[in-house]
This record gives C-alpha cells, sequence and structure tokens, in this order.
C-alpha cells in the first residue's frame, strides 16, 4: 500500500479546573510525555517544512496568511530553505511550540491548544492502526507521569465540545505528482462523503454548536464548509490543498485530509485508511467509473448523510440520478477491487465488504465494527434507562439533548479509559492489534518507511541527534567544519542511509546507555 | 486500466435500503452493555450536566 500518516489533535481538560489554559496543559503533557520517553525523544526540525506552498501549485505570501497557518513557526527563514549546513545549538524552546520527537518515528507536540500525536509514516492500513493506538498509549503514558507529579489531566480523542469548537484528525497519503489536483479531489469526494457510514465516530447534537437534539454518524460533518481549500481551521474544506510533500516535491503530493473523524475503535481506523488508499490507486490510473459517483453538491452532502442514520438519503450526483451512501460505497468498493495488489489490500476490501452487508442487513449488527452503530446502541440503551412515562403509560426515551447523553458522548473518547475503551476490554468491540505489538510500536518504528530511520536514530543515537523532521535528520557530531549535519531523507519509502546505518553500528557516545549495562 | 462499467446506473446490483434501526432492546451484546451502564450511572446521574459545561476545547485544525 502507498505511504499513509495519521494525526490526531486531542480534546484535553483539567478536571480539578474546568477554566485551565489549554495550550499550558498541553505543553505540560508534551514534556510529560519526554520525560516518559527519557533521552529517546528529540526536538523538532523546522528547517524543512513549507506549509503555505499550496498543491494547485500557488504560492501565498507569508504576510497574507493567518497565524495558524505559521506551523513552521517559529525558526522558519527564507534564508533557510535549502541550505543544508546550519548551527542551532542552544536556541530557546518555546513553550507553546513544545515537540517530542519519539522513538517510534512518532512527534507529539503542542499544535495550537491541542497536544497532537502525528503517527510515523507507514505502509498498510493495518500498520496505521498499530501506530495510531500505540499514540493513544503513548498519551496514557504521559497522562500517567502528569498524575504522579500531582497534575489533573483528562485527554479525548474526539472531534467537537459540542459548543462550537472542532479539532482534527488528518489522513496523510502520498500520491503521485501525475495527477492534477482538480481531478483528484473531484474523484475522491464522493469517497470521503459517502464512507461516513462506515468510519463515522458518532456524536449526540446536531449543528456547529450542537444547537439541535439529535444522533448524527460523524464527528466532523457539521464543520466543513467547502469543496477545496487551503485553510484547515476557517472555512474547513473536503479536500485540502495545503502542499507540503514532507518528500520529493517532483514525484509526489502528500493529500491531506481533514474531513474525517478520530476513531476510538480499531476498525474505522482500519478501513478509514485501507479504503481511501485504495480508492486513490484508482485515481492515480485514471478510472472514469469514478465520474460517475461526481456529487451535484457535496457540502451540504456532508451533513445530510451524517444526519440520517436510517441511511435512507438520497444524494444527488452532478449526473442527475440518486444513490445513498451505501450504494455509492457499493459501487466504489466494486471498482476497488481492481486496485488489490497484495494480501494487504484484500484483507481491507474482504472487511469492508463484510462491514457494507452488516450496514445493509440490520445496522445493529455492524456494531463491533463501525463506532457510530456502537455508540448509537449504547446510547439507545440509556435512552431507555433514562427514559419516562407518558399519560398514557407508554416509554418514552430521554430526549437526545438530555446531558447525561452529552456527558457519556465525551466519555465515549476519553483515551485509555473512555466507554470506548471499556467496550473494547468487555469484548464488545473487533480489536485489529494485540496488546503486544502496540506495546511493542510505542517505542520501535514501522521498518517500512523512512519512519525506520529517525526513530531509531532517535532512540539508539540520541547523543548526535539535535532534531528531526518528517523529511530530514539533524545530526550534531564533533566535524571539522562545526556545523550541524542535516540528512535529508526525500524518499518515504526509504529505510537505508549511508551515513544513518553508519552512525546506528556504532555504539552511541558521551553517556552509558542502561539498556546496555 | 479497468473497464468502465457500460450500465447508466452504477448501483443496479444493490442491496435494498436497510430498515429503520430497530430497537437496541432487540440487540444481543445485552449484559455487556447493561454492566457498563450500571458502572457509570452514578457519575452520570450527579455530574453530566456540570461535566458537559465545563467542556470546553479551543478550535483546532
Amino acid at each position: 500500500m502507498r505511504v499513509v500518516g495519521i494525526e490526531t489533535e486531542y480534546g484535553i481538560t483539567d478536571p480539578a479546573h474546568p477554566g485551565a489554559n489549554p495550550m499550558l496543559l498541553s505543553s505540560q503533557l508534551v514534556d510529560a510525555c519526554r520525560q516518559w520517553a527519557g533521552d529517546a525523544a528529540t526536538r523538532w526540525d523546522y528547517g524543512g517544512e513549507d506549509p503555505l506552498m499550496d498543491l494547485r501549485g500557488m504560492r501565498r505570501e507569508r504576510r497574507y496568511a493567518t497565524a495558524d497557518l505559521l506551523t513552521d513557526s517559529p525558526e522558519y527563514s527564507e534564508a533557510n530553505r535549502g541550505v543544508t549546513l546550519r548551527r542551532r545549538r542552544g536556541s530557546w524552546e518555546d513553550p507553546a511550540h513544545l515537540n517530542a520527537v519519539l522513538g517510534n518515528g512518532a512527534r507529539f507536540y503542542v499544535d495550537h491548544a491541542h497536544p497532537e500525536y502525528s503517527g510515523p509514516e507507514v505502509s498498510s492500513a493495518r500498520d496505521a492502526v498499530v501506530w495510531d493506538a500505540a499514540g493513544d498509549k503513548i498519551v496514557c503514558a504521559a497522562i500517567e507521569g502528569f498524575k504522579a507529579d500531582g497534575g489533573s489531566i483528562a485527554v479525548y480523542k474526539n472531534n467537537v465540545d459540542g459548543k462550537g469548537a472542532s479539532y482534527g484528525m488528518h489522513e496523510n497519503y502520498l500520491v503521485s505528482r501525475s495527477i492534477a489536483f482538480d481531478e483528484l479531489a473531484r474523484r475522491l469526494t464522493p469517497h470521503l462523503v459517502s464512507r461516513q457510514v462506515v468510519v463515522g465516530a458518532g456524536r449526540v447534537g446536531l449543528g456547529a454548536y450542537g444547537e439541535r437534539a439529535g444522533f448524527q454518524m460523524s464527528q466532523r460533518a457539521d464543520y466543513m464548509e467547502a469543496e477545496v481549500g487551503l485553510e484547515t481551521t476557517l472555512r474547513r474544506p473536503i479536500v485540502n490543498t495545503r502542499d507540503e510533500p514532507h518528500a520529493d516535491r517532483t514525484k509526489w503530493r502528500r493529500l491531506h485530509i481533514i474531513i474525517g473523524d478520530a476513531n476510538s475503535m480499531e476498525v474505522p481506523t482500519y478501513l478509514k485508511v485501507g479504503t481511501t488508499a485504495l480508492i486513490l490507486s484508482a485515481i492515480e490510473a485514471g478510472d472514469e467509473r469514478l465520474d460517475a459517483l461526481v456529487l451535484a453538491d457535496p457540502v451540504s452532502e456532508v451533513s445530510a448523510v451524517s444526519h440520517d442514520v436510517s441511511m435512507r438519503h438520497q444524494l444527488t450526483l452532478s449526473s442527475g440520478e440518486t444513490a445513498t451512501a451505501l450504494q455509492m460505497q457499493r459501487a466504489l468498493l466494486t471498482i476497488a477491487r481492481d486496485y488489490v495488489s497484495d494480501a494487504e489490500d484484500a484483507a481491507v476490501v474482504a472487511k469492508w465488504e463484510d462491514v457494507l452487508e452488516e450496514l445493509s442487513r440490520d445496522i445493529f449488527s455492524a456494531a463491533k465494527n463501525v463506532e457510530w452503530v456502537a455508540k448509537l446502541q449504547l446510547f439507545g440503551r440509556m435512552r431507555e434507562r433514562y427514559g419516562s412515562v407518558d399519560a398514557e403509560g407508554a416509554a418514552v426515551p430521554a430526549p437526545w439533548d438530555d446531558d447525561r447523553l452529552k456527558a457519556a458522548d465525551v466519555q465515549w473518547s476519553e483515551v485509555g479509559v473512555g466507554l470506548a475503551w471499556r467496550l473494547a476490554a468487555a469484548g464488545a468491540v473487533t480489536r485489529m492489534t494485540t496488546d503486544a505489538e502496540v506495546d511493542a510500536a510505542m517505542v520501535t518504528p514501522p521498518a517500512t518507511t523512512r519512519a525506520w530511520l529517525r526513530g531509531r536514530m532517535v532512540s539508539m543515537r540520541p547523543d548526535v541527534v539535535d532534531a528531526a523532521g518528517w523529511s530530514t535528520i539533524v545530526i550534531d557530531r564533533d566535524a571539522e567544519h562545526g556545523h550541524l549535519e542535516v540528512v535529508n531523507l526525500p524518499n518515504p519509502m526509504a529505510t537505508t542511509h549511508e551515513l544513518l546505518d553508519q552512525l546506528l553500528a556504532s555504539p552511541r557516545t558521551g553517556v552509558s546507555d542502561p539498556r546496555h549495562d | 486500466m479497468p473497464q468502465t462499467t457500460s450500465s447508466t446506473s452504477p448501483f443496479e446490483d444493490d442491496a435494498p435500503a436497510p430498515d429503520a434501526p430497530v430497537a437496541p432492546a432487540a440487540q444481543s451484546s445485552t449484559d455487556a452493555l447493561d454492566s457498563l451502564l450500571d458502572e457509570i450511572d452514578d457519575t452520570i446521574q450527579t455530574n453530566a450536566t456540570q461535566f458537559v459545561r465545563s467542556f470546553v476545547q479551543k478550535g483546532g485544525q
């Protein structure tokens, strides 16, 4: 499968002090994560990023960007671009931009007012699940350390606060630069809109502020306002045009998708990544069957699909025909079958078909695999439990705007201890991973991408690693030139590098390694 | 490249639309759900309103 990475912005609160500053809390959590990691963590290398490069091929001048687009601050400078030698030892770390690049190749850091885990690059849907679950466990380890120091903190893997704020889970896919971006967006959007029936995390409340009572499939649906665009926090687009490939720009794009929900169950994460990667293969092959599925008005269909849990909503296609989201998913599955290239892909297609079959037959038969259905089932039971009896003696379920349901919706996703985790522990949720492999993935990088080099350098040679980014590792070692050395890794599939392999084969210097004592 | 479908509609061989969701009480895994709801009953009954009110996040990406 193609190279993929998942980023999760977690919700964060201090239960003992509800008004606590979320940036400070996030910074303290990243610091606790560094304590957990010991010396197997390094700083982020801001030298190689270029978030203002737009996939559509335009550059927006920095002075026109809103401050939150400048994720490469504070060390960005035009002069740094392309420069391979620089000296930065001892530079000041801004607590609002605290970072930890970890031994599993991931980046855990403060993004605005949220802690974010950007998983390492992986090359299978199953690995995406393993390293995503590892991120949740790293968060749990950081929480444990934070609490041991007397702090109070709770972290949530959701995307809304019910009061207007939304924060994201972003998928990144490496795609060939040979496809025109407009065609990519047009042919992918029907999948992104209809896949909600399979991968939605479920949400209590309708509208950006939860202003109407109800239950819907997706956390993010009511926050999508445009088809394509560069912004991620204003006028959020279904397909994001940020062109920051973190790779050889002449060969690849990094497609950045912000419409998805953060999932607290494993099958949705697996299908979210696996199905989308296959549709991207169909797009790369120029499969014109996808054109039959293009929607007349994708933005309004996002909410329309999400709000109709009966799945009967008819989406209007640009051809004038109509189809339900399930019918669209079946048509996409048929196309995807032709792009299965290995056993991993075949497993994705089989699981996708199973889940569509369950949803068609009786949605609650999909409760172990589909997160919004699992929620709907549990919360349906709560509505009966907290319901009332009307004048005729008939049972009336509790309304969807009951605070107990709203609270349960948030508590569903509390990392490590939420209702989703408790259902998994009770065997009511399908697992794609084992505890042992997730534990290993907390400290070990995927072996099939350049994350292998990054993670192993961070854990095995922290004595010479100054910083690391997605496509760079900055080496600080005794050298006559007196500069830092920036190793560029423009190929995301590279798992070897002459200098890095040589450093990895040599013992670390300066401090003794407790693992070898 | 795979053949383009000759059908005018890509949806002809589809299963019928699903029935409306059936009552959750009719479903399996009753025990796991009910025991979980029993576990959270006390806290959620007493703290839900305050919890919901204080769960406030800043917007992100």
